[in-house]
């Protein structure tokens, strides 16, 4: 049950996806469940194609959705900067439709799964598996990276300028668009990543990506839009969540409750549970 | 005479930032209030806070008699309170006509479809934009949008109107214009509490004037006065003692 | 009301409704169903359109109220044994009541969240009926097809139900033109441009926007209630398939949001566009790609839709058919 905390932490991770590209450029990327089933088949393919480790996969399926996401921005996103909120997302959703539409007629509604094997730890009454304690900590090195570039990087200070006032940022001297892709890319990596992680917990299916989309908003809006800290945090609140009520109820519950609490956090607390915000400046 | 609007020691704070703090003035019915003040003393927060888009932290907003201090702003708008903002709001894919209507319908009358045209006319011609009812408003010019702005707000037939820089950014002959309609607007009634930082035409329309600075009230009174103020030469120049050494 | 005769746009549609009750001159079956489906898209549309296209709010899972007026009416009729019509309708007023209730607490959320949120409300209606025992759970309800003899007879009733919603198609567009002429339409229309300059000039938008939603329900829920008693079947998979309401959207981008005909306009042309891809085995599939191409290319390309495409080139179109 407890062992939610560490799945959790890989839903924070992807959170973290959603709230970068919509802190960054104000756009809802209703692509990030396909991105994330993306990064699912990515590992599977891979693993079966090349045989590697699953764990070895993650750089590649990384790097790919990296390029995936600029790719994305400037098929989809890039003449919507600006414009009402609502045509990003009818932008982003197509493109959401062409890819599930895609997925589904290559691979059906089958369930697919990554084969690992990892030595589980028990503490006490709890057992960990193996898997789980993996996943938490390559989510830890991934955040941590993601830390150090927006944080250390100029690069990643440009990529916190855009995010506070991107017509300022263009004033003084940043490329916006350029940073604009990048973030993008970045957004739609940490999707891919964390679906090649759930990929080596759980089964999945084409469709699976819905479900963890939601999550992921869930938890973007439980942290607060736009704060990456908030998103890793949440995350882990909603997966130990999650691991103290599914032995009490029926699976298709879940979804239920946490579309409830994501209606609920959003008529209650518009910020988010957490009061550390990256400060957005009303225009 | 009655007070129309009455702010009461209100506050709000963003962060760290103590945006307005312990304000309180009063605009009676039929004058004209200037409300003036370096770049941000938190004019257009006053006006925020007032029509129900921030609510205060501390105190109180007092509209014809009505506490309306935690009113979301299309109630505050209903009481016959109008608007204008410093960046204009024009619903950009409507016509002129359609955006005097949407003002007419929804104000203090709370007018039908049908005399809302009346009322839309009417105050599209005050500001002189009776020719241009069909033009959609994205393709005016910032003085066009202005007047349509100011249109606008007068067809909801407001008792009090609030204006933020309507005059920013016109020509001189455009601003003399404007000024001329504000003077038609106030002799049909309607009180208008103005921010300007277009000194002389602000001087020239109110009948009083309070001055902001950091949040807080200056001072208030009639527009000569206020000019002399050495209080608010030095909130604007730095030093009082400049305007003196100048004039010999 | 003599007003009313005056416009084209009324004309229009009755030439509309006409043209959809005669075609198939009561013995094409092949056509009924083909029309039947297009009359649903356009119910679909066109009432979708009033919150998408007047007040700028996505809704993504429009279907639920199809479903939910679905599940009313078969059980209305099956358990409570009324007739057609009292289920039917009773569902439309039971999903609108549901919808008011509903929309005062998601509508205070703006757009994006909004738009989250209804996707939201479709899966969770969809979980509840699928454990919902009285409703069926997840095998659904039959209807036994005695129900259909006091229409008599099955075949008969069909035609009955066809035409019943080729009105309803036409009540819908209706509808339409008169919200968007209305009071109420002009604030939903300053919601959609600009929701907060309309609050400070006194629409109240939050009330308006939970009508809109409401009103946005009624037709499709009896539309639901018709489409699924046809069947004499309904199960949670179908009634609160996502794919629909997603078509609808495409639909009246496609067509032209914000206007009357533009959901008509967009049925058609998607129709026309799947009838001739699904010829082939192989796109049969690709459906949904098919539909996301064509809205990527819409959103960015021709914002307006078709009919946005007509009034730029023929603005005086815009005021004979609105």
């Amino acid at each position: 049950m407890l062992d939610g905390v560490l799945v959790g932490a890989v839903y924070g991770l992807a959170a973290m996806g959603i709230t970068l590209i919509w802190g960054v450029m104000d756009v809802v990327n209703l692509t990030h469940g396909a991105m994330i089933v993306a990064g699912m088949f990515g590992v599977f393919l891979l693993v079966g194609a090349t045989g590697m480790p699953a764990y070895g996969a993650l750089a590649p399926v990384l790097v790919a959705g990296f390029f995936a996401g600029i790719a994305l921005y400037w098929i989809a996103i890039h003449r919507m900067i600006g414009q009402p909120p609502l045509m990003s997302l009818l932008a982003t959703f197509s493109v959401n439709l062409v890819l599930i539409g895609l997925g589904t007629a290559v691979w059906g509604t089958v369930l697919f799964n990554v084969q690992v094997s990892l030595p589980g730890l028990s503490l006490g009454r709890y057992t960990f598996p193996g898997t789980h304690i993996m996943a938490a900590v390559l989510t830890a090195v991934i955040a941590g990276a993601l830390y150090l570039f927006l944080y250390r990087t100029r690069a990643g200070k440009a990529v916190r300028a855009v995010a506070g006032n991107r017509e300022a940022a263009e004033l003084v001297g940043i490329p916006t668009t350029r940073i604009l892709a990048l973030s993008c890319g970045l957004g739609v990596a940490l999707a891919c990543v964390s679906g090649a992680l759930i990929a080596t917990l759980f089964p999945f299916t084409v469709l699976s990506g819905d479900a963890y989309q939601l999550k992921s908003f869930v938890v973007t809006v439980l942290g607060g839009m736009g704060n990456p800290t908030g998103a890793l945090i949440a995350g882990i609140a909603l997966g130990l969540l999650e691991g103290l009520a599914t032995p009490f109820m029926p699976v298709s519950w879940t979804l239920v409750i946490e579309f409830v609490l994501f209606v609920v956090v959003l008529i209650a607390f518009p910020g988010g549970l957490l009061s550390v915000r990256l400060r957005r400046r009303a225009r | 005479m009655s007070a129309l609007l009455e702010v009461q020691g209100i506050g709000k704070r963003f962060g760290g930032l103590q945006a307005v703090d312990a304000l309180s003035f009063s605009v009676s019915e039929g004058e004209i209030l200037g409300m003036i003040g370096p770049n941000g003393a938190g004019k257009s927060t006053v006006f925020n806070l007032i029509n129900g888009v921030f609510r205060p932290e501390r105190g109180k907003v007092v509209f014809r008699g009505e506490d309306v201090t935690a009113a979301p702003p299309y109630r505050v708008a209903r009481r016959g309170l109008a608007r204008t903002h410093q960046i204009v709001q024009p619903f950009a894919n409507m016509s002129v006509f359609e955006n005097c209507i949407v003002g007419a319908c929804f104000g203090r009358d709370n007018l039908p479809l049908s005399r809302a045209r009346e009322a839309a006319r009417e105050a599209a011609s005050l500001v002189g934009l009776g020719e241009r009812l069909d033009a959609p408003a994205v393709q005016l010019t910032i003085a066009g949008k202005k007047r349509l702005e100011l249109a606008r707000a007068l067809a909801a037939q407001p008792t009090l109107l609030m204006l933020d820089e309507v005059l920013a950014g016109l020509n001189p002959t455009e601003v003399a214009g404007m000024i001329e309609i504000l003077r038609a607007i106030r002799g049909r009634g309607v009180a208008i509490l103005m921010i300007e930082h277009l000194m002389q035409a602000i001087m020239s329309l109110s009948d009083r004037i309070v001055v902001l600075n950091s949040g807080r009230k200056l001072t208030e009174g009639a527009p000569a006065a206020v000019a002399r103020d050495p209080a608010v030469i030095e909130a604007y120049l730095g030093d009082p003692g400049l305007v003196q050494r100048n004039a010999r | 009301m003599a007003r009313l005769l005056r416009r084209p746009f009324f004309w229009i549609i009755a030439a509309a409704i006409l043209a959809f009750a005669l075609a198939p001159h009561g013995k094409d079956v092949e056509l009924r169903e083909g029309l039947l489906l297009a009359a649903v898209y356009i119910i679909l549309a066109s009432n979708l359109n009033i919150m998408l296209g007047y007040a700028g709010y996505v809704n993504f899972g429009s279907i639920v109220f199809f479903g939910l007026g679905g599940y009313f009416c078969i059980w209305f009729m099956g358990a409570l044994h009324w007739g057609l019509v009292p289920a039917a309708l009773a569902g439309g007023v039971a999903v609108s009541v549901a919808a008011l209730f509903f929309g005062l607490g998601i509508l205070r959320l703006r757009g994006i969240h909004f738009a989250l949120a209804t996707i939201g409300v479709n899966e969770a209606v969809q979980a509840f009926v699928t454990n919902f025992e009285p409703w069926g759970g997840s095998t659904g309800i039959y209807l036994s097809t005695e129900l259909f003899q006091p229409l008599g007879g099955p075949a008969q009733a069909l035609w009955t139900i066809y035409y019943v919603l080729v009105a309803i198609m036409g009540l819908s567009l209706y509808l339409s033109y008169f919200v968007k002429n209305s009071k109420f339409g002009m604030g939903l229309l300053a919601i959609g441009q600009n929701e907060d300059a309309a609050a400070v000039l006194g629409v109240p938008a939050p009330r308006y926007k939970a009508l809109a939603y409401s009103a946005s329900a009624f037709l499709p829920a009896i539309a639901g209630g018709l489409y699924f008693f046809k069947g004499a079947f309904i199960q949670p998979a179908d009634a609160f398939d996502l794919q629909l309401s997603t078509e609808a959207i495409v639909i009246t981008m496609l067509g032209g949001s914000g206007t009357i005909f533009g959901p008509a306009l967009g049925a058609y042309v998607y129709e026309e566009l799947r009838g001739w891809l699904l010829t082939s085995q192989t796109f049969a599939n690709f459906q949904l790609v098919v539909a996301g191409v064509l809205l990527l290319l819409i959103v960015q390309f021709a914002p307006g839709g078709l009919m946005g495409l007509f009034y730029r080139r023929l603005p005086r179109l815009k005021r004979i058919l609105e």
